[in-house]
């Protein structure tokens, strides 16, 4: 049984790896010693004259480190769920050194003592929690947070997430203030109207299981007002979650016009549709919902096409109690972290021809630019924040073996190929 | 002669043989209810817990009686649907099924999908008798019964239902049977209430009221629930009948022989005038009665069909 | 199985049947309110011969009856996967008549017991008797037949195959063993 824990050291030495990172042009066998949290040298070193802790890393892939920008860590208020030391060490060994929390916590994120209580439950760990604040005060839609004074506590963006911000001229507003103090809306787009208490996709498998159902229009209409106020204010926005065709196409032609907006999806949405839903599984219950085989093509040309930034798990957990149940009594949300990278480069590197280069924009570069969290980069004097990954891996998925506390995961037994080793961050070390 | 089924959920994947062998046997439990004492022994110390978690009478009582005429012994619970927004009735009493040695449940429940979520919980066999939106089997099969009844067959037929077809289990029941059972399958109603890409079904959309009449074998008139009007579906009562309530003077212009069905309970005067569902193109009556036989005939067909193969051929 | 013994040649069971048709009637004293039903599979057939035989040596023939005893059958659990639910016909009223039952093959008696249930779900009849071809023994029930064609001493774990000109290719009794 492996250890669930880091392990502290002085210095590190990792041997033998293959280095890739596109920031310094990199990808080529070296070794790496690690001072604490800064790179102290990479290239061929001699082994015998270093005295640290040495990890064989022959055959293994060493990359920046990774980030997922969007996580529900539901501390505080669902402990029984997740917690912050839990959710960042599934964080860890799904083979992250930094996660963006959402804030859609009991009670929301939405004060510097919020922030402050985080930040505290977050010390010491191995993977890095850059806490995202709520928009409006509890969430509500109403009146903005105190978005300068949490930006400078050390919220890197703002988000309703789980909700809409339905108000657009608050979100104009929002927009607007968060692009003061230097950081974006990250907006989770749903008409409620459209969704219309919907529980699947609406698409002819709706039809099929009788569910109420959300077309992909309740996502795109937003998209679009969130892309028309960008390009107004020309402030950024975040798209979270997208999963429509109609969403890529707008952001995409939002982009060609050099409107301020990125965008995220997120690995069940590149391998599931909702035809899977026609099981009444209710670990494929997400919102937005599994879509359509043309929404699935539609995302991951958008990922080719550099229209959407990053992959982000969109990690739920829940409790069992919300998800054995019928299927619309059952909550919405799976857990990510843990399947997220292995999803990720079974499906994009094996089966679509992404390189390793694009997947490193993807999952570390793009999140920390479009979050403000400093760049990263394999080099002397640089911070240590590195991914190893084992890319001829072949394993199954074992949600038993989570060290989330949930296991509300469709992918359970799901074969992968290619996942994280490990990783290096804050003094710590994590391998398999 | 058996089904391959353990549990009746809805008749989507049913095959055209199941369905017949339902059908034939439902035509002997007809006679059945025909005789001095209408009863049978056959399920005599089976025990059938009747789960009904959204008002019914109609679909209740035709279950009740048709367990008490095979001789079960029956147990009903009713919950309001208010306790089950959040779902901890159903998975409650589940657990409470489990723990009694019950042999069928017949459930019915808001939620789509609730049945066979109940089918993977519980050990006994399980039938929908409507979960949600999604199938109403029992109801499919008494409607296909009385179609090849009054007609004699269903094969190339044209069937159309009309209505609310989107929120409707008994649309989604007739079309995956009647498919099966190779009729044309066609739906009318307000563009508001048909379900997204039902023409993948295999379905033919008609456009009007008038096209659908001139084009049907038999119509299956749905019932029109208020609540649609109110959630903006559809403007009125009164504009729904003008443009899709079945008239007496709207079936003049209908195929010559059109056999006109509804599932019950009826709106007179929206849906269906009073003229069409007394008159002598109606089978609504005899759809009450061949309930009874269908549910007695998936009653037993399941029954056996969980039995092991056994013992001596001797034993007659 | 085997064939161990022919018992009945299709011209004994012709023989058979006529002197089965003579008690019948012998004990009855003629056919008033008689009433023959056969029960599924081929003690139907067994009916229709009697009905014939009756009709010749009276010149009238008896009302017919015929019993599928599927539904009330005691053994439903175990044998249900064959049990295919046929017609059961009664075209008369069957109270204050005299039935005569006929069987293929009377053995544990469970079927005639099915078939005394089922009957008295469709009235009262002022007596039943019971006539059946072959008696093979083995009763698990107290039940007793009024008529036998032939009383045949068997083992457990053997079987008495019925096989009529109606139903089957040949006719004939015979008695199969395991191999």
């Amino acid at each position: 049984m492996p250890s669930n824990k880091p392990e502290f050291f002085e210095t590190l030495l990792l041997k033998g790896g293959t280095v890739v990172d596109p920031s310094s042009n990199r990808n080529e066998k070296a070794d790496i010693i690690v001072d604490g949290d800064t790179i102290r040298q990479v290239g061929t070193i001699d082994a015998s004259s270093f005295s640290g802790k040495v990890i064989d890393c022959t055959g293994k892939t060493i990359i920046p480190g990774l980030m997922d920008m969007h996580v529900h860590l539901r501390e505080p208020g669902e402990e029984h769920k997740e917690t912050v030391e839990s959710g960042l060490r599934a964080a860890m060994n799904g083979g992250f050194t930094a996660v963006c929390s959402m804030p859609n916590t009991k009670p929301a994120i939405d004060s510097l003592s919020q922030i402050e209580l985080l930040r505290k439950l977050s010390g010491g760990m191995l993977t890095d929690l850059h806490p995202i604040a709520a928009v409006t005060k509890g969430r509500e839609g109403k009146e903005l947070t105190e978005m300068g004074e949490l930006a400078a506590a050390g919220a890197v963006g703002f988000s309703d997430d789980g909700s809409p911000v339905l108000n657009s001229g608050l979100m104009r507003n929002a927009m607007e203030y968060a692009a003061m103090v230097g950081r974006c809306v990250i907006d989770h787009c749903e008409d409620p109207d459209l969704a219309g208490g919907g529980h699947m996709n609406e698409s002819l498998q709706s039809t099929y299981a009788g569910l109420k159902a959300i077309p992909s229009i309740s996502e795109a209409v937003q998209v679009a007002r969130d892309v028309l106020i960008s390009e107004y204010t020309g402030c950024p926005v975040h798209i979270a979650h997208v999963s429509t065709e109609e969403s890529v196409r707008i952001i995409r032609n939002a982009k060609a016009r050099k409107i301020a907006v990125t965008a995220e999806t997120c690995p069940h949405y590149l391998v599931l549709t909702d035809e899977a839903v026609r099981t009444y599984d209710t670990n494929y219950k997400m919102n937005p919902p599994l879509r359509s085989a043309k929404d699935q093509a539609a995302l991951i040309a958008g990922l080719k096409d550099g229209t959407i930034d990053v992959i982000a798990s969109d990690h739920a957990p829940h409790h069992a109690d919300d998800k054995d149940l019928e299927f619309s009594a059952a909550a919405f949300g799976i857990v990510g972290l843990e399947t997220s990278l292995g999803i990720v480069l079974t499906e994009l590197m094996g089966n679509h021809q992404f390189s390793l280069v694009q997947i490193i924009e993807l999952m570390s570069a793009n999140p920390r630019r479009i979050t403000r969290v400093p760049a990263i980069s394999i080099q002397q004097d640089q911070t240590a924040s590195l991914t190893i990954l084992d890319l001829g891996m072949k394993w199954t998925v074992d949600s038993a073996a989570f060290m989330s506390r949930s296991v509300n995961t469709p992918f359970n037994g799901r074969e992968l190929s290619g996942g994280a080793w490990g990783v290096v961050n804050n003094h710590q070390v994590f391998v398999k | 002669m058996k089904i391959t089924l353990t549990h009746l959920l809805g008749l989507e994947g049913v095959s055209k043989q199941d369905i017949t062998t339902i059908l034939d046997t439902a035509d002997t439990f007809k006679n059945v209810l025909k005789r001095p004492i209408p009863k049978v022994p056959t399920m005599k110390g089976k025990t059938i817990v009747n789960l009904f978690f959204e008002p019914s009478t109609r679909t209740r009582f035709s279950f009740e009686l048709a367990e008490k005429r095979l001789s079960a012994d029956t147990v009903n619970f009713s919950a309001s649907s208010s306790s089950v927004l959040k779902g901890e009735t159903l998975k409650d009493t589940i657990k409470n099924i489990e723990a009694m040695r019950i042999d069928f449940v017949v459930m019915r429940h808001g939620a789509p999908g609730s049945a066979k979520y109940l089918s993977e919980c519980v050990n006994a066999s399980v039938i929908n008798a409507g979960d949600g939106a999604h199938e109403h089997p029992t109801q499919g099969l008494l409607d296909m019964m009385t179609i090849r009844e009054k007609v004699g067959r269903i094969e190339g037929l044209n069937v159309t239902i009309i209505g609310d077809i989107k929120h409707s289990r008994v649309a989604r029941s007739n079309i995956h049977g009647l498919i099966s059972m190779g009729a044309h399958v066609g739906v009318c109603g307000p563009a508001t209430l048909l379900p997204r890409d039902i023409r993948e079904l295999g379905v033919t959309v008609y456009p009007s009221l008038e096209d659908a009449l001139a084009d049907s074998d038999v119509i299956n008139v749905l019932r029109i629930q208020l609540e649609r009007q109110k959630g903006g579906q559809f403007p009125s009562l009164r504009e729904y009948r003008t443009l899709f309530g079945i008239t007496g003077e709207r079936l003049q212009h209908a195929k010559k022989g059109i056999t006109v069905l509804h599932p019950g309970p009826m709106n007179r005067g929206v849906e269906i005038d009073s003229d069409v569902a007394d008159g002598n193109a109606s089978v609504i009556l005899d759809q009450v009665t061949n309930g009874l036989a269908v549910r007695m005939a998936v009653l037993y067909l399941l029954a056996g069909g969980r039995s092991k193969m056994e013992g001596d051929s001797n034993a007659q | 199985m085997k064939v161990k013994a022919e018992l009945m040649s299709a011209e004994a069971i012709t023989r058979t049947l006529l002197r089965l048709t003579h008690e019948i009637l012998e004990k009855n004293h003629g056919i008033e309110n008689l009433v023959i039903i056969g029960i599924r599979n081929r003690g139907d057939i067994l009916a229709r011969r009697i009905i014939q035989a009756i009709a010749e040596i009276e010149g009238r023939e008896v009302p017919l009856g015929i019993l599928d005893i599927t539904l009330y059958r005691d053994d439903f659990q175990r044998f249900s996967e064959t049990a295919v639910v046929q017609e059961t016909e009664i075209p008369i009223d069957i109270t204050d008549k005299k039935i005569i039952l006929v069987d293929d093959v009377l053995y544990t008696g469970r079927t005639i017991r099915a078939a005394l249930d089922a009957l008295t779900d469709f009235g009262r009849p002022s007596l039943i008797q019971l006539a059946v071809l072959v008696d093979r023994g083995h009763r698990e029930l107290p039940i007793k037949a009024d008529y036998v064609g032939k009383n045949v001493p068997t083992a457990p774990g053997e079987e008495i195959a019925v096989q009529l000109f109606e139903t089957d290719k040949e006719e004939g009794v015979v008695l199969l063993q395991p191999e």
